[in-house]
């Protein structure tokens, strides 16, 4: 894939998420089922079926045009908490992104994803969410963005970061969000959000280094 | 005209109770229940409340908004950002004390900013 990316990459990430949500389905009901109300599989495999569907009808210019089209159709789409905050994610992103996506690119975007983010759901670092993905994610894009590494190198930086991240959530004590009903009990799972998070990451990395 | 109100839950149905517990003490008060995902199951959505509250302001109401739990209220945030801020408004507090106080409010010729606070401090009411 040509770096910068441009609108043939943000094509071919949604795409992929699409398959990739619809694959870890089941893990995503499970996750949640755990800590939550268990519908973040079904939310996020049908708000990307919904996506991908609109991208046919009607395909976007650029890559914002991709972001918009996401963050309108998960806000409509997707019933629980995650169509706003990733519906605010992608709207966010798509305002801060540039026609060719470079390594500071990356940055701006997933920048501004989490700005979004924030400004939904009010969760700060440690409270067992997605923000605790998105976080490292940008501070390990950033050390790419500063050392000359390109975008490609960026978003898998990123997404090596959200992995980890999500994985770190086992140990917190949920404060934000459904499971923070069940206060020390949402001790020693995952948290649902996070893994989401990774996994759309990693298909934008994957979709980077694609021929 | 009065301020009207759209109840917002993550079921069809605690929607349409609040909505009808709400509106015995408030008759000539306009509500909408926007309770569930657009295919009826638990959860929120965004084009039910944004839908709701377009035929209200259309019919020239002002707008005060309630929710039963934190994704309904980011839903309701999400909505917020499309529509004039000065007619519309989220009313924080619980849902049933809150529609109550608020179509109350509402009924005997509050404003806006009135229901909302209403809402607010229903939670303090003896019920």
């Amino acid at each position: 894939m040509a770096d910068p990316l441009g609108l043939a990459w943000a094509l071919d990430w949604t795409r992929r998420a699409q398959a990739t949500l619809a694959e870890h389905r089941m893990e995503l009901i499970d996750l949640d089922r755990a800590i939550g109300d268990g519908d973040h599989g079904e939310n996020m495999d049908r708000g990307f079926k919904a996506v991908v569907a609109k991208l046919d009808e009607s395909p976007p210019e650029d890559v914002a045009g991709v972001l918009k089209l996401v963050a309108a159709t998960l806000m409509s789409k997707v019933g629980g908490a995650a169509g706003p905050l990733y519906g605010t994610a992608y709207m966010r992103a798509a305002k801060a992104t540039e026609a060719d996506v470079d390594a500071a690119g990356v940055v701006a975007l997933l920048e501004a994803a989490l700005e979004g983010i924030v400004a939904r759901g009010k969760a700060t670092i440690g409270e067992k969410t997605m923000v605790d993905a998105w976080t490292p994610a940008i501070e390990a894009a950033k050390g790419v963005a500063q050392g000359g590494g390109s975008a490609a190198e960026a978003l898998r930086a990123a997404a090596t970061a959200a992995t980890e991240g999500a994985e770190a959530t086992i140990p917190m004590k949920a404060t934000k969000g459904r499971a923070s009903y069940l206060g020390e009990r949402s001790i020693g799972h995952q948290d649902p959000g996070a893994t989401s998070t990774a996994y759309l990451l990693a298909c934008a990395a994957d979709a980077a280094e694609a021929g | 005209m009065a301020v009207a109100l759209v109840i917002v839950s993550h079921s069809v149905k605690l929607a349409e109770g609040v909505v009808e517990l709400a509106s015995q003490m408030a008759r000539d008060v306009a509500f909408r229940a926007a309770g569930g995902t657009e295919d009826g199951d638990l959860g929120t959505s965004f084009d039910k409340v944004y839908g709701a509250v377009e035929e209200l302001l259309a019919d020239g109401h002002e707008v005060a908004i309630l929710t039963d739990l934190g994704s309904a209220t980011m839903t309701v945030e999400s909505v917020l950002e499309m529509v004039d801020p000065d007619r519309v408004r989220f009313a924080p507090g619980p849902l049933v004390e809150g529609a109550v106080a608020a179509a109350v409010t509402a009924q005997v010729g509050g404003g806006l900013a009135a229901v909302v606070e209403a809402a607010k401090a229903s939670d303090a009411f003896p019920g």
